[in-house]
């Protein structure tokens, strides 16, 4: 059996029983990487349970900075003997596997082409440690410990981590200590330490910082000014409130009165929620809900009132695999159709679509931008994969000098100094027309209400009043279409074969699969999505290429179809590279969809 | 075209309130609902009690569901900013837009088929957060917009027009809002001009969630024989429990209460709400005794109206909140922005 050495380009997964503590080990074992400064990502696999059943944490380390998936493990850690049968399978051949060998396992965990490590971490930590509690805690962290000498991953980059951890409670420190120790002499007495697969410092994570998804959208809706957020508990958006929530304490209480700069509502449902965000928005706040696609089709209602009511909002819809139960600690991007064309009647809303946490804070705050300059609901399609793993992405950056665009207001004084005002008179001809807020002069007053209004805000259930509206709306669109994110484009290095459109959680993986292709001979333009309504640029892209791959995660190829509808592309230009088990897109199902697509057309 | 603009006509001699306003300025546009319809009345008796009170227009948010009751916002108070929102969804965004500006004052109208049915699982949770905003049922126990078909408040054996019978139990919204924890219960009649208008008064001033379920019949489609949501059903069967007035902070109370079953209770704003009982028996005060009351006259087939059930003292959804007491529509950006320092501090624990 040959064993390739890798040195920081390795994929660890730990597979563990959930509520076990293994969250903060494999934390820190990320963590730790980092410090070395080795790029990394984790992707916690996890079910949709409080306690008992079985979970995987997956890293990713790699000197390049990709931070896909791939189809590969290097070192499995496996903790759970449920699923051994599952984690041996899985192993890449030539790859290891630490298991724990308090209860020996040989003829379970048979494998000729990859190497076995039985080390007692159970037996240890119960030798060491008391309480039942610490003893299971414990002998996770005795795995790192493990991997530290088997991986050689800086012992003292831990201690650090441990020491900066529990700072307050230094007893913590030893304990972990010890238990980082008992692994880490075990592996170096019954095994050639380092394995050929290992880490070695480098000047990766200069500047970087490691963060989830919802935890960057928070800091957006902090930065961005809101401070009416209204939602239902939902996985995977739970996390963005619960962020946005303590960043709000350490930043928007008063430290003298007590009293708090913001408003958190949670509501009795997602539909309640949609409507506390239109209150608030209508009042003059900026405010948002997070939520996923259940979430999505309770607003529906609402986003369709407030698309033709005017009323700016920020929807921030993590996505997940649905319908219901089973599958929802699963990611996908599959609420596109739904969230472009939200509600009944003709409706459609402008999508903002980062592709990591950096781009949730940026996009965030851009969100309440758009929603406000363009007085309608705005998504932020952000996914579970984004929202819920750590990232390495770039520090966030703030200028002090951005102001938040409130768009077009009617203040007191205006109101005072004009004859007469209409709600929904667009005067500028770029579609949007000024509001007013409540509270502010008896001349801005205006009634809202569904569809029967006119262009001056008065009832009306004359049809032509009507389409009248609906055509200004219209305008407002194209005025939308120049002000949303642009595509970002990735030009091949020579003519290219092909192009490839990706948005989202699906970039580091194509990003990957660029390179691969590229080593392949293959040549591809890569356009990724920031944003719908499609730009200019969306379509100049399509006009160059006769044959596109649109990645993505859902089944039906939804992104594809929302090109179809809004562009001018042809179903036969159109090809689907699609994923949808659930798990993160690995970057080798874009490269050999794509290979082996453009291999059978050579062929045909 | 249902939109007619109401001619604001003006003639000397008409009273003037405190801010120089007469009570034309607190009308909104004609309404178009049925000549004789409960609502009208429930629409003038507001326009009444804002006009007492002095309250200035821009002041006030309207806000509303579906329904017959929902179009009412429409007329009254033009110079405030109204919202006809989704079916059932009032009580959200009235939270929504109290959440954001705490100075405005709300009020929220809504009918029996709106926050009883698809609505009352909004109804319930505005009652429980003690959402500062006054809530109007106008209960006629019909859907009047889409011609007659029983609500969740008809009485079991009340007969639809064409002579149908309900057989189900009716939701009786005040005794639903005293077990959901409300501070504000009442109930009163459209046809009673001299209860209601001192009871809205009351409710705009009560510093929380102020229920008010105002039996307003429906002439075209709930006004016959057997209903039990008729003008002279409610008028034979009404039982008042006590009297409500409201004494402004300024003014003296003028005692024309006998000495013994009036009480008078401060509000936080410095005005006194007269009470003054009925039924010697009643305290408005006590969550059981107001049950038990609604609960005896409702099996013999009474309506018991006046204010049921007032506790002035529980704290309202901001001040459980915590939310500071300036709006937070009038935030600075500095005050809500921490700054690029802080960013990057912050993010040093992120290594």
């Amino acid at each position: 059996m040959t064993s390739v050495q890798k040195i920081n380009d390795f994929v660890i997964k730990i597979a563990t029983v959930n509520g076990t503590g293994s969250a903060s080990a494999n934390s820190l074992l990320m963590k730790a990487l980092f410090r070395m400064g080795i790029p990394v990502t984790g992707k916690n696999l996890f079910p949709s349970n409080i306690q008992g059943l079985p979970t995987w944490y997956e890293i990713r380390a790699n000197h390049d900075g990709y931070n896909a998936r791939t189809g590969r493990v290097d070192m499995m850690v496996a903790m759970n003997a449920q699923t051994y049968l599952k984690d041996l399978a899985e192993v890449s051949p030539g790859g290891y596997l630490i298991y724990d060998s308090t209860w020996p396992r040989d003829k379970q965990l048979k494998r000729d082409d990859i190497h076995i490590i039985g080390i007692p971490l159970a037996k240890m930590a119960n030798e060491h440690f008391g309480a039942a509690r610490v003893r299971i805690l414990m002998k996770n962290i005795a795995y790192v410990g493990a991997l530290c000498a088997l991986m050689d991953i800086d012992r003292d980059v831990v201690r650090t981590l441990l020491e900066e951890t529990f700072a307050a409670k230094p007893k913590l420190i030893d304990s972990n200590l010890e238990a980082i120790n008992l692994g880490h002499d075990h592996a170096r007495e019954h095994f050639e330490c380092p394995l050929p697969i290992r880490a070695e410092a480098m000047d990766g994570t200069r500047d970087k910082i490691l963060i989830e998804g919802n935890a960057a959208a928070a800091l957006g809706c902090l930065y961005a000014g809101a401070t009416v957020g209204a939602w239902y508990p939902i996985t995977p958006s739970t996390s963005l409130m619960d962020a946005f929530e303590a960043y709000c304490r350490k930043f928007r209480v008063d430290p003298d009165s007590g009293e708090k700069r913001y408003c958190i509502v949670q509501a009795e449902d997602e539909l309640a929620a949609a409507g506390m965000v239109l209150g608030a928005s209508w009042a003059g706040a900026r405010a948002f809900t997070p939520t996923s696609g259940p979430g999505i089709s309770l607003m529906s209602e609402f986003i369709g009132f407030a698309y033709y009511t005017e009323i700016p909002a920020v929807f921030f819809d993590i996505q997940r695999v649905g319908p219901s139960t089973g599958m929802p600690t699963r990611t996908q991007q599959c609420d596109i159709m739904s969230a472009a064309y939200a509600s009944h009647g003709d409706t459609r809303h402008p999508l903002l679509l980062p592709a990591d946490p950096a781009e949730c804070f940026e996009l965030a705050a851009e969100a309440f931008d758009l929603a406000d300059q363009l007085q309608t609901p705005v998504f932020v399609l952000s996914d579970l994969d984004i929202g819920m793993n750590d990232w390495m992405v770039s520090k966030l950056e703030w200028e002090d000098t951005r102001q938040p665009e409130r768009g077009k207001i009617f203040d007191a004084e205006d109101l005072a100094n004009m004859e007469n005002y209409y709600r929904f008179l667009d005067i500028d001809g770029d579609g949007v027309a000024a509001r007013t807020l409540p509270g502010s002069h008896p001349r801005g007053a205006y009634f809202v209400r569904g569809s029967g209004h006119n262009q001056y805000g008065g009832y009306t259930e004359d049809g032509e009043e009507y389409q009248q509206v609906l055509d200004r709306l219209m305008v407002k669109w194209e005025t939308a279409r120049n002000k949303v994110p642009a595509p970002e484009l990735t030009a091949a290095e020579q003519r290219a074969d092909c192009g490839i459109i990706a948005f989202g959680s699906s970039h580091g993986a194509v990003t990957e699969a660029l390179d691969r292709l590229n080593e392949n001979g293959i040549h591809a333009d890569y356009l990724r999505l920031r944003a719908f309504p499609f730009s200019d640029a969306v379509q100049e892209f399509l006009d160059r290429h006769d044959r596109v791959f649109v990645v993505e995660q859902n089944r039906d190829a939804q992104m594809r179809s929302l090109l179809l509808l809004e562009t001018r592309a042809r179903r036969d230009q159109l090809i689907p590279v699609l994923h949808y088990n659930g798990m993160p897109i690995p970057s080798d199902i874009v490269f050999e969809s794509i290979r082996d697509h453009l291999r059978q057309e050579a062929v045909a | 075209m249902t939109y007619i603009a109401k001619p604001k006509v003006q003639w000397s001699g008409q009273r003037h309130n405190e801010l120089g306003l007469t009570i034309r300025d607190y009308e909104g546009g004609l309404s178009t609902l049925c000549a004789g319809c409960g609502h009208d009345s429930v629409t003038a008796a507001l326009v009444q009690a804002f006009w007492e009170l002095a309250i200035r227009p821009e002041q006030v948010i309207k806000l509303s569901g579906i329904g017959c009751s929902s179009k009412t916002p429409a007329y009254f108070l033009s110079g405030s900013h109204g919202f006809n929102s989704v079916h059932g969804r009032m009580p959200s965004v009235a939270t929504g837009a109290l959440a954001a500006n705490r100075d405005l004052i709300a009020v929220g109208i809504s009918g029996d088929g709106d926050s009883l049915s698809i609505g009352f699982g909004q109804f319930a949770h505005a009652v429980r957060r003690n959402l500062n905003v006054l809530y109007l049922i106008e209960n006629n126990g019909v859907y009047g917009l889409t011609k007659g078909q029983f609500s969740a408040s008809a009485d079991p054996g009340s007969k639809a027009k064409k002579g149908e019978e309900n057989r189900q139990q009716s939701i009786d919204p005040i005794a639903t809002a005293i077990t959901l924890g409300g501070s504000f219960a009442a109930r009163s009649f459209s046809g009673d001009k001299n209860q209601l208008v001192p009871l809205l008064k009351a409710g705009l001033t009560h510093p929380g969630c102020a229920v008010i379920d105002i039996i307003s019949p429906c002439v075209t489609f709930n006004d016959h024989d057997g209903s039990t949501k008729s003008y002279a059903y409610t008028r034979a069967h009404m039982e008042a429990a006590t009297f409500t007035d409201l004494v402004p902070p300024a003014k003296t109370i003028e005692t024309d209460y006998a000495e013994g079953d009036a009480t008078s209770i401060t509000l936080h704003d410095g005005s006194r709400l007269k009470l003054k009982k009925l039924d010697p028996e009643y305290d408005p005060g006590n969550r059981a005794v107001a049950l038990k009351f609604l609960e005896d006259h409702r099996v013999r087939g009474q309506i018991v109206t006046g204010l049921l059930y007032l506790d002035s003292d529980m704290p309202d959804f901001h001040a459980v909140s915590g939310t500071s007491k300036k709006p937070l529509t009038s935030m600075s950006h500095d005050e809500l922005n921490p700054g690029a320092d802080a960013l990057a501090k912050l993010q040093e624990s992120m290594r």
